[in-house]
């Protein structure tokens, strides 16, 4: 799509505001809705725009594949190792209480984190799965 | 005024359901899943679970229509005439389709005070407790990530096991080779561009899009 000058020019700026709105479910989602879920796809589809816009080529430049599968396994790591660092302190496994030194405190911060989690998670494997797919060419073809 | 919109919502739903069983093209059938999704969103709007729409809106109607585009490309975009009679079908979802409404016969009136819904005791724990025991005011996320933080983890895993699976089937596209560099005498890893045949430079820029 190298002649739609509008269609690019458009797309970068619409780029960035995507990834900050991702950030902001993301993070607001304990006042209002959202939440890791959303915030991934969200985050996902900023990479997505990219690259029916520019090109899967570039995109596949400015994150690897490697990289959103990294992502998947990460959030996951990142979720059920919250559960064992819980249990080192001596709590029950996802038991946030004791994160901090208020249970109210460690819940936030227990949230917080298993909602990183999940927002890693579900960005690899939403850009993953879009690189299987648009990676893949025609077998006729 | 609620009636109104609710009617319509329903309405554009059924009228989108129909539209996607009629076309043979199966670009207009992503394109009318994706409002149906949209309309669906609105609709979980309007019942207030707003999160459920966020949901929908942003997976049913985003992602998984570049999905199902990301696909149509590989395989074309129109739909084979079937080579049975739609007979049996149609009698098997008209007995389903039957059997779900005779089933809401049984379902509590929408928003009613009365609903057990209000009666349970997980549901006044929840509403009473989780202010000052989670502190989190958006009740949605002390339920999904603390109270049912099991479940949460295990939804995780499973979308992280549905890359694997999507992987396992599907990805020929780019996979780490090791190449033996003889001036370096080592291995390297190399992670080959899906849209180059080999040859560099020489493909388009333009994304999954071109058969």
């Amino acid at each position: 799509m190298d002649d739609q000058v509008i269609l690019r020019m458009a797309a970068k700026w619409l780029i960035p505001f995507i990834l900050i709105f991702a950030l902001y479910v993301q993070f607001h989602g304990d006042y209002g809705p959202g939440g890791g879920f959303q915030a991934g796809v969200i985050f996902a589809a900023g990479f997505v725009l990219h690259s029916l816009v520019f090109g899967l080529k570039d995109t596949l430049r400015v994150l690897p594949p490697w990289v959103a599968y990294a992502c998947g396994a990460l959030g996951v790591v990142l979720y059920a190792g919250v559960g064992v660092v819980t249990m080192a302190l001596g709590a029950e496994y996802l038991n946030y209480n004791v994160l901090s030194y208020d249970p109210e405190h460690g819940q936030h911060y227990g949230i917080l984190l298993v909602e990183l989690g999940v927002l890693i998670t579900v960005f690899g494997v939403m850009l993953g799965v879009y690189y299987a797919f648009a990676g893949r060419r025609r077998l006729d073809g | 005024m609620e009636t109104v919109v609710d009617i319509t919502l329903l309405a554009l739903l059924a009228v989108a359901g129909l539209a996607i069983l009629r076309t043979r093209n199966l670009f207009s059938a992503v394109m009318l899943a994706g409002i149906y999704s949209l309309v669906a969103a609105a609709l979980f709007t309007t019942l207030d679970a707003v999160d459920v729409a966020f949901t929908e809106a942003a997976v049913g109607a985003g992602i998984s229509t570049v999905l199902f585009l990301g696909t149509l490309a590989l395989v074309g975009w129109e739909e084979k005439k079937p080579a049975h009679r739609p007979l049996l079908p149609l009698v098997v979802v008209l007995i389903t389709g039957a059997a779900l409404v005779y089933g809401t016969a049984d379902l509590p009136p929408f928003g009613a005070a009365d609903n057990p819904v209000h009666d349970s005791d997980v549901a006044r724990r929840y509403i009473e407790e989780s202010p000052h025991e989670i502190g989190v005011p958006n009740m949605v996320t002390s339920v999904l990530a603390s109270y049912r933080g099991y479940d949460t983890m295990g939804e995780t895993t499973v979308i992280f096991a549905a890359l694997v699976g999507v992987l396992l089937l599907i990805a020929r596209g780019p996979r780490p080779r090791r190449v033996w560099d003889p001036d370096r005498k080592e291995w390297l890893t190399r992670w080959d561009d899906p849209q180059s045949d080999g040859g560099d430079g020489a493909g388009t820029s333009q994304g999954g899009a071109h058969g």
